[in-house]
């Protein structure tokens, strides 16, 4: 569970705020009001230039900031490829995170989970923008954090392979006991899938009703 | 061996024709650099003769003071070009590492040279140090600058996937593994260029100032490769030194990018 007190962060107001654990937690909000700058922030990219945050009654400022990064992963809007295969970047994560690699069980899977078609071996640069978005998340996964952070992961998707995601992602979540944390711009998504949605208004996050989805 | 000709005053003024000549051609075809042109060889010819007389009061009365506040003034002009020459505004913190990172591989690398590579008694005598630091220093300020600018531009082009490894759990050092790499090659490469084409595209300065004054081409060759080694010691320790150091200065003791 996050907890926020009085904390500011650019054009980020949170008095207070709480982000429920191994829940999904939907940021909804218009662009510019501070969706990004929160997500950042639980990924400890950037610290508040006033306040304090707490995951688990552990203040962010007391722990390491690169172990944290391992558990809490963020994977941002637009995806980062790394030189190489599709292989290659599936498994940087785990190898940056000081992790061994993954076996090619789990690397099936993490396409599998993300609807990713594409042979391992596959130059990670040609793929198309939602193929690298959903490459991105895969790489996310397969790191198995305690907490995922995502900025619009759905933004280049069409809408039927977005809700397939959505689906795969959530039920994979909840299996694991994932603590979910993502910004859509889709109200129906955060509707359809989220436990809790916080609505991000003139850089003030309020949670907006809390919905329990089994 | 034939003793050097003594250039007099009228033979260097008819070696300005090449001068006149170019200040012709760039008004002729419109081009605005007169000005810089008859600045840049006018102020060359004073500096050149001011450290004319300068080496030759320090080598007629060669004392270790007179040697090393010399070498300062090098180092500090060597560094303050460097300065001046990074684009954007350098913090202060990487304003140290740069001076740091010069002065500990220059010198550590002159003292090799000039203690063990040629053993020189007394070790002040500026008719050595000076000419060799001066190659040192020179060589090892284009190394730096090459890979500062190098550094700082990867690093602004670069910053989404440096975020994006360090989002990931990446160490600052692993997310810019790529980026100081890349500086280094763009830092060595003159220096690893100039030694490829050493002896058939071009010969070197200090060779072909000691053939003229009448050394033997063997005993020349010999310094020349002796020192074009000092130069790779120094300008690849400077910049290893830097790089090491420089990266960090991107970082905050959160580990957070500050762009």
């Amino acid at each position: 569970m996050f907890r926020f007190h009085e904390v500011k962060a650019g054009v980020l107001r949170v008095p207070n705020l709480t982000i429920p654990a191994k829940a999904i937690t939907c940021i909804i909000g218009e662009s510019g009001s501070g969706k990004t700058t929160l997500l950042r922030l639980l990924n400890l990219l950037d610290s508040p230039e006033e306040g304090e945050i707490w995951f688990d009654g552990v203040s962010l400022n007391e722990v390491n900031p690169v172990e944290w990064r391992r558990k809490a992963v963020m994977v941002p809007q637009t995806p980062v490829m790394f030189k190489g295969t599709v292989e290659d970047n599936l498994q940087i994560g785990r190898f940056l995170a000081g992790q061994p690699s993954a076996n090619r069980e789990q690397l099936m899977e993490s396409l599998y989970l993300f609807h990713l078609d594409k042979e391992l071996s596959q130059a990670a640069d040609n793929l198309s923008g939602g193929e690298k978005q959903r490459l991105a998340l895969a790489r996310a996964v397969l790191m198995n954090p305690e907490v995922l952070l995502l900025d619009e992961p759905t933004s280049a998707l069409d809408e039927a392979t977005s809700d397939t995601l959505m689906q795969r992602l959530t039920a994979h979540s909840r299996r694991n006991g994932i603590m979910l944390v993502m910004i859509t711009h889709s109200r129906i998504i955060a509707d359809t899938y989220a436990d809790y949605i916080i609505e991000v208004k003139h850089g003030i996050p309020q949670i907006n009703g809390g919905f329990i989805h089994e | 061996m034939s003793e050097t000709i003594d250039l007099s005053f009228w033979q260097l003024a008819a070696a300005y024709l090449f001068v006149l000549l170019l200040i012709a051609i760039v008004r002729i075809k419109g081009i605005p650099r007169e000005k810089e042109i008859w600045i840049a060889s006018i102020r060359m010819v004073i500096q050149l003769i001011l450290v004319g007389y300068l080496l030759e009061y320090l080598f007629h009365y060669s004392h270790p003071v007179f040697t090393l506040l010399l070498l300062a003034v090098m180092l500090g002009f060597a560094i303050r070009t460097v300065f001046k020459q990074a684009r954007g505004k350098l913090s202060q913190n990487m304003k140290r590492i740069i001076a740091i990172s010069m002065i500990s591989g220059i010198i550590a690398s002159l003292s090799t040279f000039i203690l063990v590579v040629i053993g020189m008694k007394p070790w002040y005598d500026p008719r050595y140090v000076i000419p060799i630091a001066g190659m040192i220093v020179g060589n090892s300020m284009t190394g730096i600058s090459l890979g500062l600018h190098s550094m700082i531009e990867n690093m602004q082009s670069q910053k989404a996937k440096v975020e994006g490894a360090l989002m990931l759990g990446a160490t600052p050092r692993t997310a810019v593994r790529d980026i100081v790499n890349q500086a280094f090659d763009a830092a060595m490469m003159p220096t690893i260029n100039s030694m490829v084409g050493m002896g058939i595209i071009s010969l070197p300065g200090m060779m072909t100032g000691q053939i003229l004054s009448g050394t033997s081409p063997i005993v020349a060759v010999e310094y020349q490769i002796a020192i074009m080694l000092g130069i790779v010691g120094s300008v690849s320790l400077s910049v290893l030194l830097f790089l090491q150091l420089g990266y960090r200065t991107f970082f905050n003791h959160r580990s957070q990018l500050q762009l």
